[in-house]
Parts: C-alpha cells; structure tokens; sequence
C-alpha cells in the first residue's frame, strides 16, 4: 500500500512540476504577480510529494518488501541497517528518485530562502528548475519505475553488490548527485537571467552560494570515491580516468571556474556572458555524466543500466535543455553589457586565465573520454584512450594553474602592478624550487615527478597563506594576528581551500612517485622486510561474517624490534551475491600507509603477499578535505546569508559559532 | 566507481576477484627486466575487461599477456619492439597511450589549440577591455577635450 502511494506521490509530483514549469514562466512575462508567486508553494509542495515518495521506497527496503522488484535485485534480509538505507540509490532507480529527490530539494531552497529575489527572477528560476525536475520525472516515471511490483515475491533478495556495502561507498553517490544538481541552480539562474535579459552584481551574488555548494558536494563526493577505490579495490589506485570518473571531474573543473568567474560578476560587474556561458555548460556537463554512467554507451563500466532505451531518454533531456540554452544564450548574451573596466594586469585577467586553465583542462577529458567513440565512429579505428593519454594531457594544464594561483589571487582587482605583486613571492617561488631540488638531490631515482609537485605544493600553500596574511594590512605584527581573526570567512575560505589544492599537488605527486611494491610468496610463520619493517604472517583463518565467509591473513610488522601494528588483510566472498571482494589492510600514518592485501593460496602451502607503502597517501584525502572545508567556510560568509535571504530574520544572520 | 567495473565484470564475464594482478611466479629474476616489463604492462589494456591495464588485472587473458611480454622481454627485445608484437597480435585497441598516427593527430593537438585560441582570444579580450572607456566615469566632452589641450600647450 504504501509502495503504491509512494508511485502514486511521484506522478502527481510530475503534474505539479509540469504546472510549475508553465504558470510562473507566463506570470513573470505578462507581469501577473499572482502567478509567478504560485511557483513558491508549488515548489515546496512538489518536495514533500517526492520526499514521500522516496521515503515509501526506502520504507520497502528497510522492512525487506520482496513483492517490490527493486528491493528484491538490491536486498537481502541479513544485510546490515545501514546498506538497507543506501541499498536505495545503490542502483539505477532508486538512484534516480535521489537525484529527483535532490533536484526539487533545491527548487523548494530557492523558494524558501529566495525571498529577497525580485519575484520576476525568482519565479523563472523556479520554473526552469521545475522543468528539469519534470523532465527527470518522466524519465523515472516512464522507463526506470523504482516501485514496480512482483507477482510472485521471492522469500529473499539477491543482496546489493558487495562491493558497495561499505560506509566509503554508501555516501559517495549521494554527495555526487547533490554536486550535479547543484549545477542545475547555477543552471536556472542563468536561464533566468537570459530571459530577463539582466545581469547584475546582485545576479552573481545569488547565484555564487548555490555553485559554491555544487562545487563543495562534488569535491566531497569525487574525494570518498577516490579513497573508496584506494582502500577497497586492493591495489591502492585512487584515480583511474575511467569515463564514471571523468564524469564526474568535468562538472567539478567546470564548477570551480564559474566558482571564480561570478566572483567577477559580483564585485566586477564584468565577464557576464562567459559566466552564463559556464553555467550552461557546467550543467551540460553534468548531464553529460549522467548519460554516460547510465547509458553504457562508452565501454564503461556500468553496474546499472546498459539500456539503449534509458540512453536515448536522457540523451533527448541533454539536447533539449542544452540545445534551448545555448540558443537562448546566443540570442540574449549580446544584450548582457560589461560594466567594469579592468587593466590587462589585474585579478580579473588573473581569473580570466584561471577559467580558461580549468575549462580547456576540462575539453582535455572531455575529448579524451569521447574519442574511443569519435575514432570509431568517424575513422573506423578500434582503440582505447587510458591513463598515459590523461597524465600527459591533463596535468601540464594542473601544473600552469598551480604555477599562477598565488600571484593572481595576490593581484588588486581593477588595476594591478605585477612587479609590486610579485615582490614578496619572490622569495616563496626561490624557497619552493630550492626544496623541489633538494628533494631532487635526496631521493633515489630521478623521476622529476616528486621534486616539481613538492616545489608547486609548497608554492601554493605558503603563496595563500601570504595572501591571507597581506589581507590584514600594515601594522604591528600583533594587530595584524588579531585582525586575522576579524577577516571575512570567504578569505579564510579562500585561503583554506588554495591550501587544499596544493596539499592534493604534493600528494599526488608524492602518492604516484614514491610509491613502493613488493609481491612475494609467505609462508606461514615467515618473515619478510618492506620499507624498513618486518612482516610476520602469522595465521590465516576462515572468518563468517553476517553475509559473507572472510579468509582473513594476521600480518605483525615490526620497526626496531618493536611492534607497530597487526594487519589483516580479508578476501571475502558474498555467496548470495556470488562476489568476492578484497579488504586490504592498512596502517595509516602521516607520511606513509602501509598496504597489504591477502592473494590467493599457492601450491605450496603458502599465501601471496602483496605490500605497498604509500607514501603521503592521507595529505591527498586531507587536501581534499581541505577543499571542502574552505568552500564551506566561504558559504558561511555573512554576505551570502544575507543574499540568501536570511536578512528577513536577524537572529539567523549572525553566524553561528 | 571502478566497483562498477568489477560488478559489470563479474555479472557478465562471470569472473574478478578484484585482488592481486601480478602473481608472485610471473615476476622474472632479473629486476631491471622486471620492471620494464611492470611499465610496458601498465600500458596495455586486457582486452576482456573494461579500462584495465593488464597489470591491474587478474583475468586469465591479462595474465597470458604479461607472461607474453615477460617472454618477449627476456628473449631480448626492446620496449619498443615488444609493443610492437602485441599490437599486431591484439590490435590498436591494446594501447592505452594511443598513438599519434593519423586520425589521433586530433586528439593530442586538440586540447593545446584549443588552448592557444582560448589564450589568444582572452588575450585580445583583455587587451580591449583594458582600452575601453570606463562607462562609469565619461568621457571628457569636446569643449573640455579643447580646453585641456590649452592648458596643456600654455
């Protein structure tokens, strides 16, 4: 029953979205203030519709409902609380009805905190967001029903790939859907605009905390898949320019530059075309991902639907709504006229380069991922685009963005002096390439890979942490420390989130050149050395688990006679699901992991041992962290509450310590 | 998301255990040939995987393939030559570093022109942006154009 209500929410979900598409965008254009305020209450009501509906579908798989097929391919009775709940977007649809979920969340946000918009502005929005919320509706609805029923309920489920029964994994997609969605407001907003044919510094304000929050969702999201991949994949990758990915990381490349380029709108009035333009396609980009992971269209990878049908649907929502924008846009972008003038030395041209840096780094994935497809299409050539193609590609565009962040966040808007900017980082860039070439002098081997990402990470951190300190002025130095505390949280975030960026430089740099590996035969009692410890086997037992038998390996490791840590390194098989997974074991520490999975039996008795040690694997996951941090930091700036609407209540616009 | 990976792998290949890919009897003796044969491995896919080197994976056919080139290798070919012998055994498909004849021009040039027209394009952007008038503060008109040209010439 409630499995029905739950169906019965979504479609009339789909008929309030349809009206919020239609009547807001007529009121706003003949100017009829009742009907563009009608998007407010149909905004929230179409959120509760589908929070009741997604809340009936996790209700089906928390009380194990087998007479629902979704439950069924996804569940299993001894299957642990926790991946009952994530059980739910751990597929196709119920992962759709997320990010349905997620979309009309953030519609019914920019009704509720939108207050201070002008109401023409705001009803478009709302009705633009109504549209693509409508659009992924139907899709649900008409070829990916999560609530379709069974005639003949088996008396248990078929497990949820084990693979994503774990906690690194059960957040990571929602985090990335909240990421993609967010785009979708930045999205709206432009549209809006367009049709309004205005925008304005207020425009770049309004739309900054929603990219922001995109932005800060999808580095946290990229971030947990990668440390999934790290500890769960059993060979300590944690990046693999496997097209999922790439979808991912285009919108995320694309949503920092537009980060950076409404900062220009804002305070700037300028850049206005290309910052819608980025909006567009940040969005674009992200229902790029979409059709990717859900089409099976590029050999990837793909646990869900490899359904042409599904492909074809959410291909015709990419080409409408990108095919109407850039129409639009083409049309109405001439009427968006620049205000702010700026020299060609100035922290605009800085972002400028910035955004160039972070969009063509993003066309490099962009054609990389496509050309498997475009060679077979166009030259009937068979072959694959891999790693080597994407390092080589990619990071000379990483390495110039991080060789410039510190002198253009440094630069004075309008008008700058690059000598009088460059004076104190002078010493910086000299300290920074000294420490790369006395890493370079040290280390065993010569890759250059290690010394230059050591050099640009220093460069980058210290760069933000000299800008943050020139924003506290002249003075002593005691007054300048304890204005530190008084700077606005967007320079903190600021600061912070550069930080990350080069703390994720070193590490990958140190991840990727330093990393050593060692794969041996052991038998049992035996002792080995790997990077200045010694190993122990000591057991390999059977273990069961609640729905899975585990053969688990006991490794001590010993440093100077002293015992550091005991390791078990687990190969699990899931009989309900078929599956065997890995479950390596690792110490972690500040400079290094050490990483042991457990091979399979040998002929002789003994048990194959892989061992790495990863050096700085966890600067990576605190850089990201970082990152996160420092976009949150910045979307707890007063001023964007204030633009959020929070001004209607003051008690709300005082930070909350 | 490489999960999806080894979850299409095994639902439709019916195998992966996602663990160790090299195994301990495949490694030669001799380290220096060891670990060329690591770095050639890591650029070539397994063919009945998705987006895996052979060094990542634990197929029976990925395995064929690194004994192959450990074989190769220890006959006496070069790097270069030993890819070679792959290829033309497997195919194009096999090189995760595509190759930059004909066709794949495109692709490795793609992202540097794009990124010399977008310098460019900002460039000359910039550069027009910096020249034009601050519509803020207009123009002088032409009676204070002439005047501060007396004053200039006084």
């Amino acid at each position: 029953m409630i499995v029905e209500l739950g169906h019965f929410a979504l479609i009339l979900a789909f008929a309030v979205a349809l009206a919020q598409t239609v009547i807001p965008l007529v009121g706003a254009h003949k100017g009829w203030r009742d009907w563009m305020m009608v998007a407010n209450p149909m905004a929230t009501v179409q959120f509760m519709l589908v929070a009741f509906s997604y809340a009936a579908l996790t209700y089906a798989f928390l009380v194990s409902d087998f007479s629902v097929k979704l439950v069924v391919d996804n569940s299993h009775t001894l299957k642990p609380l926790i991946y009952k709940i994530s059980g739910v977007w751990g597929n196709h649809e119920g992962s759709l009805l997320l990010w349905v979920l997620i979309l009309a969340l953030f519609g019914a946000s920019a009704a509720w905190f939108g207050g201070n918009l002008p109401a023409s502005l705001q009803a478009r929005v709302l009705a633009v967001q109504s549209a693509i919320t409508a659009a992924f509706m139907a899709f649900t609805i008409f070829t990916s029903n999560p609530f379709e029923r069974l005639e003949f309920p088996p008396f248990d489920g078929t497990d949820l790939n084990p693979l994503l029964q774990d906690p690194g994994l059960a957040f990571h997609p929602p985090f990335l859907y909240l990421g993609y969605v967010g785009l979708s407001m930045a999205f709206s907003f432009a549209i809006a605009a367009l049709i309004e044919g205005r925008v304005d510094a207020a425009w770049g304000r309004w739309v900054r905390p929603w990219t922001l929050a995109a932005w800060v969702f999808l580095t946290i999201g990229i971030a947990t898949g990668s440390w999934w991949a790290y500890y769960e994949l059993g060979w300590g990758g944690f990046w693999f320019w496997d097209p999922v990915e790439n979808a991912s990381l285009m919108p995320w490349l694309f949503a920092a530059a537009l980060l950076h380029s409404a900062i220009v709108v804002e305070k700037r009035e300028t850049l206005k075309s290309w910052t819608i333009l980025l909006a567009i396609l940040g969005f674009g980009f992200s229902l790029m991902g979409t059709f990717i992971v859900r089409s099976g269209l590029l050999t990837s990878v793909h646990a869900f639907a490899m359904d042409p049908e599904r492909g074809v649907f959410i291909l015709m929502i990419l080409a409408a709504f990108m095919g109407g924008a850039l129409t639009l846009f083409a049309f109405r972008a001439p009427v968006l006229e620049a205000k702010g003038v700026f020299a060609t030395v100035s922290r605009e041209s800085a972002l400028v380069i910035n955004n160039v840096l972070l969009a063509v780094s993003s066309f490099v994935i962009f054609i990389g991922t496509m050309w498997p497809l475009i060679a077979e299409m166009l030259f009937d050539r068979v072959l694959s685009v891999g790693p080597p193609f994407f390092n080589m590609a990619f990071t000379p565009f990483m390495v110039a963005l991080a060789m410039v962040l510190p002198i253009g966040a440094m630069l004075p808007w309008k008008r700058g002096n690059l000598v009088r900017t460059l004076r104190p980082l002078w010493g910086l860039a000299a300290f920074s390439v000294a420490m790369g070439a006395l890493t370079w002098a040290l280390q065993t081997g010569n890759s250059p890979l290690v010394p230059i990402g050591l050099a640009l990470g220093i460069w980058v951190v210290l760069g933000s942490a000299m800008d943050i300190w020139a924003r506290t002025g002249r003075g002593a130095f005691g007054y300048r420390f304890a204005r530190l505390g008084r700077l606005p949280r967007a320079d903190w975030g600021k600061a912070t989130a550069h930080i990350g960026l080069g703390i994720s430089v070193f590490a990958v740099a140190a991840l990727v050149g330093w990393e050593s590996e060692d794969i041996r035969v052991v038998q049992i009692g035996e002792s080995f050395d790997k990077g200045g410890y010694t190993l122990t086997l000591t057991a390999v037992d059977r273990v069961q688990g609640p729905n899975f038998v585990s053969t688990m390996g006991t490794l001590e490791a010993w440093r100077d006679g002293r015992l550091v840590t005991i390791l078990q390194p687990e190969k699990r098989f899931y009989p309900i699901a078929g599956m065997p997974t890995t479950e390596a074991a690792i110490d972690y520490s500040i400079t290094r992991d050490l990483y042991i999975t457990l091979g399979d039996p040998q002929d002789n008795g003994g048990w194959a041992i892989r061992t790495y040690i990863k050096p700085f694997a966890n600067w990576l996951w605190f850089g990201c962290f970082l990152m996160a941090l420092g976009g949150i930091f910045s979307l707890s700036d007063r001023r964007f509450r204030v633009a959020a609407g929070a001004e209607r209540n003051p008690r709300n616009a005082v930070p909350a310590e | 998301m490489r999960g999806f990976a080894l979850l299409a792998l095994a639902l439709f290949m019916g195998f992966a255990s996602p663990v160790m890919a090299v195994q301990p009897d495949e490694i030669l003796e001799d380290p220096g040939l060891e670990s060329r044969a690591r770095d050639i491995s890591a650029g070539l896919r397994c063919l009945v995987c998705r987006n895996e080197s052979i060094d990542e994976s634990n197929a029976d056919l990925a395995r064929d393939m690194r004994l192959l080139v450990r074989e190769r290798l220890v006959e006496g070919d070069s790097n270069t030559e030993v890819v070679a012998f792959i290829v033309e055994r497997y195919g194009e498909y096999v090189l995760l570093r595509p190759t930059t004849e004909g066709a794949n021009m495109i692709l490795w040039v793609a992202a540097p022109v794009l990124f010399l027209i977008a310098i460019v394009s900002a460039g000359l952007y910039l550069r027009q942006r910096g020249a034009a008038p601050d519509p803020t503060t207009k123009g002088l008109s032409a009676q204070d154009q002439k005047r501060l040209r007396e004053i200039l010439e006084e």
